[in-house]
């Protein structure tokens, strides 16, 4: 991979980057875009989760990428073949959106909690450190990560760009 | 889908029915409210992967306005009334006599604007589909936002997400003349909805 490849991951998908390589995911509404980057190697890798968890599952084959609860031991391992250890792992996070505020209570309105909440204890799961996160609201965001220095980058259609 | 082991053609030209009674009704009420023709195409119906469902309005990323409501009784579903941000500003221009939003700020008054006229379609669309399967269906309050269209589709997808990586949609656009495609209804009926609506109007499994 070469410095500034881009390399975008899906709706429920994950992906990992290295050697300069950009991870991008468009359109987080309450879905999550996690991240984990090991600072001693320069390797990355992102998660596009849409649920909180995989017992609601119903589909025949399991995509992993799609609940926290399997999202986030999946990143790690792939992470973690590639040589980065689970210790150094540092998560930045962004999404988990409400984006229509109404009616208020039903458990689907409130997924986007629901998402950063599963993906939370997922990360405390594996003893890894949170260390910045840009969740919630009511609008929409793409997020990048540069797999060169972890910088994540979230771009908004009313907030306009940020960096954590 | 299983559902669509059997008959797979005709149910999905059932369901491209049920997306021209909808619509039609829907832009009928549309044409009265801004007094002028607005037509529509046929609706399309398919199983798409949750990535390509935001293509069908510019792309994940791409600015939309967009009015959300929930379909609740016997047939529950979410619904979108999807417009581009230059369309909406000649909506408004028609409905409401002024030179509306020229930057990206709207009024309070256009964005009531522009959720009522989703309620009025989205009811319009729902009471036909109504009268025509004999199922109890009714719309929530509808809900408004601008911005990603990846970031306000992936609410309607849900649903389907813990079914697979599609979803099943049934899509109508709007033309207002020649002028390009004015908005798009997005009907999301629930997973378990099809065999309720299949039912309802007859049709074989």
């Amino acid at each position: 991979m070469t410095e500034g490849t881009l390399i975008k991951v899906g709706m429920a998908d994950l992906n990992i980057a290295e050697g300069g390589a950009v991870l991008k995911t468009t359109g987080l509404g309450s879905c999550v875009g996690l991240t984990l980057f090991d600072p001693d190697l320069r390797i990355g890798g992102m998660a596009h989760i849409m649920l909180p968890s995989s017992d609601i599952a119903r589909e025949g084959q399991l995509n992993i990428a799609k609940y926290a609860d399997t999202a986030v031991p999946e990143l790690v391992n792939r992470l973690r073949s590639r040589g980065a250890a689970a210790h150094r792992l540092i998560a930045k996070m962004a999404g988990g959106a409400q984006m229509f505020a109404f009616m208020g209570g039903t458990d689907t309105m409130r997924i986007g909690p629901r998402n950063v909440e599963a993906t939370k204890v997922e990360l405390e799961r594996f003893s890894i450190r949170l260390v910045s996160e840009d969740t919630g609201g009511n609008y929409g965001r793409t997020v990048e990560l540069y797999s060169h220095n972890g910088i994540f980058l979230i771009r908004s259609v009313q907030h306009g760009v940020k960096e954590i | 889908m299983n559902l669509f082991r059997n008959n797979a053609d005709f149910k999905l030209d059932v369901l491209r029915e049920v997306g021209n009674i909808g619509a039609g009704n829907a832009a009928t009420a549309l044409s009265t409210l801004l007094n002028k023709p607005v037509d529509m195409a046929v609706p399309t119906v398919n199983l798409l992967p949750f990535e390509e469902i935001a293509e069908r309005v510019g792309g994940s990323e791409a600015v939309v306005i967009a009015i959300f409501l929930r379909v609740e009784g016997d047939a529950p579903g979410n619904m979108f009334f999807i417009i581009n941000r230059e369309p909406a500003r000649r909506i408004l221009q028609g409905l409401l006599g002024f030179n509306a939003a020229e930057n990206d700020e709207y009024s309070e008054l256009e964005l009531s604007a522009l959720n009522e006229i989703g309620n009025i379609l989205a009811g319009s669309y729902l009471s036909s589909l109504a009268d025509f399967t004999g199922l109890r269906m009714s719309p929530t309050v509808p809900s408004l936002a601008v911005d990603m269209a990846g970031a306000i589709l992936s609410y309607g997808l849900l649903q389907f997400g813990t079914m697979g990586d599609d979803a099943l949609l049934i899509d109508t656009t709007f033309l207002e003349g020649q002028q390009e495609a004015e908005g798009h209804f997005f009907l999301i009926p629930d997973p378990e909805s099809f065999e309720k609506l299949f039912r309802a109007l007859g049709v074989p499994f």
